[in-house]
């Protein structure tokens, strides 16, 4: 098949090898658990437990709030401790609200949906219901939740389910080892999703940097002509949905738009299995396969992991650290985020957890801007990262606006071959940040206006009342209320339509 | 010499002319700039700018009488339209000091008096009289009117809290640190 | 483990700006060293005094913006400018020439735009152009090569006294091949007959010609481009699109009135082109970022190059036309964006349908 060039792109040193060999490991149960509501894009869970209830594993603790939302499952059996603030695993190290579970070591399942016997004859809507009722999230790193993504049949003509094995995030290899162990449960599931979606081609995309993945999981599609495994250009970032779907299809996403609108919908290969787990058994996403690597950590593994567990018992199982790490990294090298503390716990979209040393980061002090262009050369987006970052830097966010900082999906690749090692994706990041709180400020700036000017329409058509009425019984001598306290009748619930402006 | 004189006399009243006839048939007939730049303020005339209301503070500005960083409810947003409208530059560092707050009322010191309800141009508070009232945090946009009304002083100003949903990166400060020796003074 | 004081990525590569500079300087050597052969002990005097002060006045700059000096000599970004002002100069020029050159160059063209990366024009070339203008008769005194060790080629003391003390040997000088056929053109001799007396082809590749102190050996030039596009420090777009654009020029009106214009492959390989395609209109800081944008300032190069060589008063052109699109690299910069992922070039998002 032919494939299409992608724009742009580096090639990173990839430093697999510390895991590509490690089959999955389980981790062993932990004495707690820490599962946040909001594993995901879109509302957080509502929960359902209080300290003390018992719950088994697959037990829904908390349901998903509106239709970009998702469920969060016991991922053991054990009791309740407490519905309490937690660090998240995120830069910030702000805390979420996250349900304790403390496991009684039985690992007992609850009672679990139905399997579908049958699935490839089940009504697309029920396997929809099945996934979103799992917890089921892209499990990539984006975690948005897989069954909105699985619907867009409906609305959408579809061609093509593309799902994404390439992982070309350097030191990640759990998107790797599972398609290499568990090759028939990703093609099962791929095969629900296509029937779910309505597609009738299926695509795996893998990075050529994984022969045995590809071998493997060509072996096991062979006997589904639908089925294609591709092995596509190790090129950072290959993995990138919008830039997959360029190389298969040659067709470019356009801005603000979704690949679905190409046809394609793309899934991430574990998403796939995870899939297939909710379907033929009924059981809800509790656990998932984690790279924990970097040279910093003394034995790099791939680990299969209870959804909540703390990274630092992660770090614990591969021996600790055998040297200090500069940085503990959520996610891979590229686009993982910093983490601020070890007592955050695994989530659905943890890909990876690494303990890198400074000569692994190979950072250095920032230098002037030379020019050189390099950044230039090298985004995939066609954007110009020096001009951006120099705009920024002025904080004229305005001006990195009109050349697309908004568009640039902190690949990284632009901070990494920088020669003057300036933090560009750092810039962009901080403008994305602002230009959302400034949107965000006008919108309520708004709201606020339309909330002012309908009270003082209705001051006005109160007074106006008062006044009829008065004139009405202008005979008596009129004792009403005083003129000054206009608003207060009001007082309790908004009318509708004000709540319509909320 | 005299070719040059004439040509250029001529060339100057011509031109001159169509300057006044432009100036009197494309006049523009009002300041447009008071209503546009009130059309930007909040308008929930919360007087923090020093003026009685939003129009008042909008006048002062089309007249280059006031600053543009004064509207704190209006936040960084207003503050960057109305210096791009009025071509200035915003100096935030006042602002910057001062985030989005939002007011809290102590509900043990509330004795349910409605002032403050009466005094919220949002309707941002709800209560009845002789009932303990609450905020609703997405609808107040920090005037801080109601907290200066408030009896028993139950309302506080307090810091819209940063979150997850609202956490971004800080500005990087590599340069900072690099310009450090530029600005030390000469003497 | 640090508190998250930066975000991603958390791995780098191994590039730098000092390593940038120092192969640039590397893929240098072999040409200057050929001229340092062919142009004797004065040349390398001259090459020290002008590197010597590019140094100090970089130093001197970072003082008075109270930054360290320590870390702007060690990025070799002024070495480099250094090297490249004194390829620029006639080789047996005194030292006051190097010396002022380096003022120039470093301190206005670079420090008072705002140092490193902030230079609107090369500063080499404007050191080069300021002391052309300025000093028209030391700037255009050529000589024929006088190989090292050959009997022609000065002794320490005779090359002390070239560089320091400004006694130009009479009998050496010798005009440039441009300058001298276009003192023949202005004396009614054509270019087809004048060029006869300039050296073949052969030694114009070689460097056996008068120029400046680094310009003339184009494949010693050509070897070191190529070193640095193996490097990927510099691509093809701005050279070639220079050289080809020139080479076109000319060998469309030599085509036409071959007794008024020179060919194409005199062109290329006189002056400066070799030297100024490779590694003065490459210079990061002031040339165009965007493969387009290279594109067209080379193209822009080039024609200035041949339209100065030919119509204004000096016979060399690389210089000037250099530094006229440097003052449009913001421009072309501006215009020659690359289109952004779904989006058309005019930042609209693409339509949907077409596969």
């Amino acid at each position: 098949m032919k494939l299409y060039p992608i724009r742009g792109g580096i090639h990173p040193e990839y430093r697999k090898e510390l895991t590509s060999k490690k089959t999955i490991v389980a981790l062993p149960l932990p004495l707690a658990l820490y599962i946040p509501l909001q594993q995901h894009i879109g509302a957080p869970a509502e929960v359902l437990v209080k300290a003390g209830d018992l719950v088994k594993k697959g037990q829904m603790i908390a349901r998903s709030q509106g239709v970009v939302s998702s469920p969060q499952h016991a991922t053991t059996s054990g009791r309740i401790t407490a519905v309490t603030q937690v660090a998240a695993p995120h830069p910030s190290g702000l805390p979420q609200t996250t349900v304790v579970l403390e496991p009684d070591g039985k690992d007992e399942w609850a009672d679990l949906p139905e399997p579908f016997a049958d699935p490839f004859s089940a009504d697309a809507h029920a396997i929809h219901e099945r996934v979103a009722q799992s917890g089921i999230v892209g499990m990539g790193g984006a975690a948005f939740p897989s069954a909105v993504k699985l619907n867009l049949g409906t609305q959408k003509k579809l061609e093509i389910l593309l799902l994404n094995g390439a992982e070309c995030e350097p030191y990640l290899t759990c998107d790797d080892r599972v398609m290499r162990e568990y090759p028939n449960e990703i093609i099962d599931g791929a095969r629900i999703m296509a029937h779910a979606l309505g597609t009738p081609r299926v695509i795996i995309a893998i990075e050529q940097n994984k022969p045995q993945a590809i071998e493997i999981m060509t072996k096991a599609a062979s006997a589904f002509a639908e089925i294609k495994v591709i092995g596509v250009p190790v090129q950072y970032p290959m993995g990138s949905e919008r830039h997959l779907v360029q190389a298969i299809t040659g067709r470019e996403t356009p801005a603000r738009k979704l690949t679905a609108d190409l046809g394609v919908v793309v899934h991430n290969v574990s998403t796939a299995r995870a899939v297939h787990h909710a379907v033929r058994f009924g059981r809800p996403l509790v656990a998932r396969v984690v790279t924990v690597s970097g040279r910093a950590i003394r034995e790099p593994k791939n680990i299969l992991t209870p959804i909540g567990a703390r990274i630092a018992d992660l770090v614990e199982f591969c021996g600790g650290f055998a040297q200090r790490p500069e940085s503990v990294v959520n996610g891979g090298p590229m686009m993982g985020q910093p983490l601020a503390s070890l007592d955050a716990p695994v989530v659905k979209g943890t890909s990876g957890i690494l303990a890198l040393t400074a000569e692994e980061i190979n950072n250095r002090p920032t230098n002037s801007c030379i020019r050189c262009g390099s950044c230039v050369t090298i985004c995939p987006c066609g954007l110009s990262p020096l001009d951006m970052a120099a705009y920024i830097r002025k904080d004229n966010l305005e001006g990195a606006a009109k050349l697309g900082v908004m568009d640039c999906f902190s690949c990284g690749s632009c901070s990494y071959v920088c020669p003057s090692h300036i933090p560009l994706v750092h810039y962009f990041n901080y403008a994305k940040g602002m230009l959302k709180d400034l949107e965000n400020e006008l919108r309520k700036n708004d709201r606020v206006k339309n909330l002012a000017e309908v009270r003082v329409i209705r001051i006005e058509k109160a007074n106006e009342a008062k006044k009829t009425a008065l004139a009405a019984r202008k005979p008596a001598p009129a004792t009403t209320a005083p003129p000054s306290n206009t608003g207060e009748t009001k007082a309790a619930p908004p009318t509708p339509e004000e709540k319509a402006d909320a | 010499m005299l070719v040059a004189v004439v040509s250029l006399t001529v060339m100057g009243i011509v031109l001159g002319g169509l300057l006044g006839v432009a100036a009197r048939f494309l006049a523009v007939e009002e300041n447009p700039l008071e209503e546009e730049l009130k059309a930007m303020l909040p308008g929930s005339q919360c007087g923090q700018c020093g003026y009685v209301g939003c129009a008042q503070y909008a006048a002062a500005l089309a007249k280059g009488e006031a600053s543009v960083t004064l509207c704190s409810p209006g936040g960084k947003a207003v503050i960057e339209q109305l210096a791009k409208k009025l071509g200035v530059t915003a100096d935030l560092s006042e602002h910057e000091e001062k985030g989005p707050e939002y007011a809290f009322i102590k509900e043990d010191m509330c004795i349910g008096c409605t002032r403050c309800i009466r005094e919220c141009s949002t309707d941002a508070i709800l209560g009845a009289n002789k009932l303990m009232h609450t905020v609703i945090v997405d609808v107040c946009h920090g005037c801080g009117k109601c907290a200066k009304v408030c009896p028993t002083d139950a309302i506080i100003m307090i810091p819209v809290p940063v979150t997850l949903a609202n956490w971004h990166w800080p500005k990087p400060e590599v340069e900072q640190e690099q310009n450090k020796p530029e600005v030390a003074p000469a003497h | 483990m640090n508190i998250a004081t930066t975000s991603g990525p958390f791995t780098h590569g191994y590039n730098t700006v000092q390593k940038t500079m120092i192969t640039v300087l590397l893929a240098l050597a072999p040409a200057t060293l050929f001229n340092f052969y062919l142009f004797g002990l004065p040349s390398i005097l001259l090459f020290a005094v002008t590197v010597g002060s590019c140094l100090a006045i970089e130093a001197g700059c970072m003082a008075l913006a109270g930054k360290p000096a320590k870390t702007a000599l060690s990025d070799y970004s002024a070495t480099l400018t250094g090297w490249l002002l004194a390829m620029s100069l006639p080789p047996w020029a005194p030292w006051w020439i190097g010396l002022l050159g380096a003022l120039f160059a470093i301190a206005l063209a670079k420090h008072a735009f705002g140092g490193l990366g902030q230079n609107v024009f090369n500063p080499a070339m404007v050191g080069r152009t300021a002391m052309l203008v300025s000093f028209p008769v030391v700037m255009t005194a050529w000589i024929m090569p006088h190989p090292l060790f050959s009997s022609g080629s000065p002794g320490l003391a005779e090359a002390i006294a070239i560089t320091f003390g400004g006694h130009m040997p009479d009998t050496v000088s010798a005009a440039s091949a441009l300058g001298y056929i276009k003192t023949e053109l202005s004396r009614g001799i054509p270019v087809t007959q004048s060029m006869a007396k300039v050296p073949d082809l052969m030694d114009m590749v070689l460097g056996y010609r008068a120029g400046s102190l680094g310009e003339t050996s184009a494949i010693f030039i050509l070897a070191g481009g190529l070193f640095l596009m193996s490097k990927r420090i510099i691509s093809w777009h701005i050279p070639l699109s220079l050289m080809g654009s020139l080479f076109v020029m000319a060998a469309l009106f030599h085509a036409v009135d071959p007794a008024h214009y020179a060919s194409g492959i005199f062109h290329l390989m006189s002056g400066a082109t070799f030297l100024g395609a490779f590694f003065i209109a490459t210079d990061y800081v002031t040339s165009p970022v965007s493969k387009k944008g290279q594109i067209v300032f080379g193209i822009g190069c080039g024609l200035l190059t041949w339209l100065i060589r030919n119509f204004a008063g000096y016979p060399e052109g690389m210089a000037f036309a250099v530094l006229l699109m440097n003052g449009l690299t913001p421009i072309i910069d501006q215009y020659t964006r690359p289109r952004a992922f779904g989006r058309d070039s005019k930042g609209e998002p693409l339509p949907l349908g077409k596969p």
